[in-house]
């Protein structure tokens, strides 16, 4: 996984809850083996229009098209568990997402990605919110060490909870399979037991 | 010891080890299944690493996703990207040594239909799968839950997950079904009570007279749709109909074995005084059929309501939701839902596809035809329910009433084959998922019941079923 440090950039809104993982990745973008051409698919239907970018998507105005973190509604990223959604988000730029809550799949697809989630009450997403829809006060910067989103160019700042074991794996871009096979002993300690109180289990 | 949920037994008998102290451990999981689009990007991991898996027969793999469900079944796929996942698949299949069917396989079905009739799923278990839909395994006592392609090859490569211990919701379902509400409109009727969040971050467990009265299905159809809440796992106490349900199954213990684990599996249940982080109530008597107006399965309605209207919403972002949803939808508040004509109905889905589902279509379609300018197709959950209902006469029943007989596959539910609708066009749909552009961009499609779709297939509107059940016919 990519690891994640100090990122600056802009922040775009998009406080509509229950985004789904369809209108992230629609389905017409599954059909790789591979991670590969996801960053086109990333909320396709509502980027494009007619084959064109569309106007009415915050993503295609003037000041976020470079965006790389989101404000978003809540429950961000509910429904189906295509990780297609994380990766996509990653190859349009996307680093980080704040909102309230988010979907637990999607959630945990992207702290295997290290793609950053950070929940916050809902009045201060709001007013996070409020200040990027500006798009001369969007620019942002999340600190993960210092556990801190600074924005209004600079003037306020967010401090943000993550459990320590989650924060440790983003900073240092942590390969999960490395890390659980340390434990291959313990695994197989586990299944002798399991399988000798439970033998119906193969 | 304190008082336990069900839930928190069955993690606690599959920690490998604690990972912090705040409820992350290393959890073992007993079984996955695995489809041709989630995969690729696992078993591609497994190789680039020189990985193994670490136990190929606690798996199975079976084609479901994307492959056509013409009634003439072959190996050809829609497309070349279908065609490459199930290549790919087949190719993983057989380089890691796990039991695979194929598209023309006896076996081959929706993996949350075909992992249940093999029996691969049993009391006790914890069950992750990559989809969202893997909460089906909480109807046999199993923990069940969806996790993404990551994880997937973690679990390949470990049988275990990384694991945050989740807070615990019982969903307490009292009273008695009426007539013509089935576990769909139960389910549908939490939802909306709950929200599409109202259970984000929790493991649900189902309990009550009315969970006890269900049947095995009717306990997958619960199980399976409470993720369109955010449930993160789901977990019902395991009782003689699951039993009953599993016994002889192809992968269940046999003789001593089986009287043995059954034995112990009656055992699992949440003690008495456990205690629940949040506890919700159904009385079910009180519930009508519900339908879906707009595109979040929460924005539902019963059958005999009309289209509400946005500014009811309390937040300004769920009024614009409301707004975004009904113009996608073409519809207006105030509306009769009855009012309202399909272009489609399908029936099928991991969630509505079972033996019970068609023959509780069958019942409507039975001595009906399919109205005017309605297309409506049935795509059983495996092959193994397709040969089932043909040999029940429910096939016949669907034929002669204008229905289009398919073979098995997730169709219509995610439209990732060939079986996607036209933009505007309007479907009755026994599905989990309203989400625009689901069934195809620019699709409308209304949740309800199987039963609640056949109404509407032969009235040509949404149709409160009831109407239709026990009356004069023939």
């Amino acid at each position: 996984m990519i690891p994640f440090g100090q990122v600056a950039g802009v922040a775009a809104p998009m406080m509509a809850p229950n985004v789904d993982t369809d209108v992230i990745m629609p389905k017409m973008f599954l059909k790789g083996v591979d991670r590969s051409g996801l960053g086109e698919g990333a909320f396709n239907l509502l980027r494009f229009s007619g084959g064109k970018p569309n106007p009415d998507f915050i993503l295609n105005q003037e000041g976020y098209r470079n965006a790389c973190f989101l404000v978003v509604g809540p429950n961000f990223g509910c429904g189906s568990s295509r990780e297609h959604a994380v990766w996509g988000l990653q190859q349009l730029g996307i680093r980080a997402l704040i909102g309230t809550s988010f979907a637990g799949i999607f959630n945990d697809n992207c702290a295997n990605n290290g793609l950053l989630t950070i929940s916050l009450d809902p009045g201060v997403v709001t007013e996070l919110a409020q200040a990027v829809a500006d798009s001369s006060r969007n620019d942002v910067t999340i600190d993960l060490a210092a556990q801190t989103i600074r924005f209004d160019c600079g003037r306020r700042s967010i401090a943000f909870d993550i459990e320590p074991d989650r924060k440790e794996a983003f900073l240092t871009g942590r390969d999960f399979i490395a890390s659980t096979l340390v434990f291959a002993d313990d695994i197989r300690a586990f299944e002798a037991r399991h399988r000798a109180e439970n033998p119906w289990i193969v | 010891m304190a008082a336990r949920t069900l839930y928190d037994k069955l993690v606690d008998a599959h920690v490998v080890r604690n990972l912090d102290d705040g409820g992350l451990v290393l959890l073992y999981v007993d079984r996955t299944v695995l489809n041709e689009y989630t995969s690729p990007q696992a078993f591609a991991g497994l190789r680039a690493a020189g990985r193994k898996v670490w136990n190929p027969k606690a798996a199975l793999m079976v084609v479901d996703h994307v492959n056509p469900t013409a009634a003439q079944r072959t190996r050809a796929m829609p497309d070349q990207g279908a065609a490459r996942q199930v290549d790919y698949f087949a190719e993983n299949a057989r380089d890691f040594g796990i039991e695979y069917f194929d598209i023309l396989d006896p076996r081959q079905g929706i993996e949350h239909v075909v992992a249940p009739e093999q029996g691969l799923v049993m009391p006790g278990m914890v069950v992750a799968a990559g989809d969202s839909h893997s909460t089906a395994y909480g109807a046999f006592g199993a923990l069940g839950y969806g996790i993404g392609t990551s994880d997937i090859e973690h679990y390949l490569a470990t049988s275990t997950v990384r694991y945050r211990r989740l807070k615990t919701m019982r969903i307490h379902l009292a009273g008695a079904a009426p007539l013509g509400v089935t576990p769909k409109d139960i389910v549908m009727e939490v939802i909306r009570r709950i929200g599409a969040d109202g259970a984000t971050g929790f493991a649900v467990e189902f309990s009550g007279p009315v969970v006890s009265n269900m049947s095995v299905e009717g306990r997958i159809v619960i199980s399976i749709m409470i993720v369109e809440a955010g449930a993160r796992g789901v977990v019902i106490a395991p009782d003689q109909k699951v039993l009953d349900y599993l016994e002889g199954r192809p992968r269940a213990p046999k003789g001593e074995m089986w009287e043995r684990a059954a034995r112990r599996w009656l055992t699992l249940a949440s003690d008495p005084d456990a205690r629940f982080d949040r506890e919700v109530t159904l009385d079910v008597s009180e519930v009508a059929p519900v339908v879906t107006w707009g595109t979040s399965p929460d924005q539902a309605i019963a059958v005999t309501e009309t289209i509400p209207d946005p500014r009811q919403q309390a937040a300004p972002e769920r009024e614009a939701a409301a707004n975004r949803a009904l113009n996608y939808m073409g519809l207006t508040p105030g509306l009769p839902i009855q009012s309202v004509p399909i272009d489609f109905a399908f029936i099928g889905s991991c969630t509505n596809s079972r033996i019970e589902d068609l023959r509780d279509a069958a019942e409507i379609f039975r001595g009906r035809h399919v109205a005017e300018g309605v297309r409506a197709i049935v795509v059983p959950g495996s092959t193994q329910v397709r040969v089932q209902a043909e040999a029940e006469g429910l096939a016949k029943v669907f034929t002669d009433a204008g229905v289009e007989w398919r073979q098995s596959g997730c169709s219509m539910c995610l439209a990732m084959n060939d079986d996607v609708l036209r933009p505007g066009e309007r479907c009755a749909s026994s599905t989990n998922r309203n989400f625009e552009g689901r069934q195809g961009p620019g699709a409308r499609t209304h949740l309800m019941s199987p039963a609640m779709v056949a109404a509407a297939a032969v009235t040509g509107r949404i149709t409160d079923v009831r109407s239709l059940l026990g009356g004069a016919r023939q």
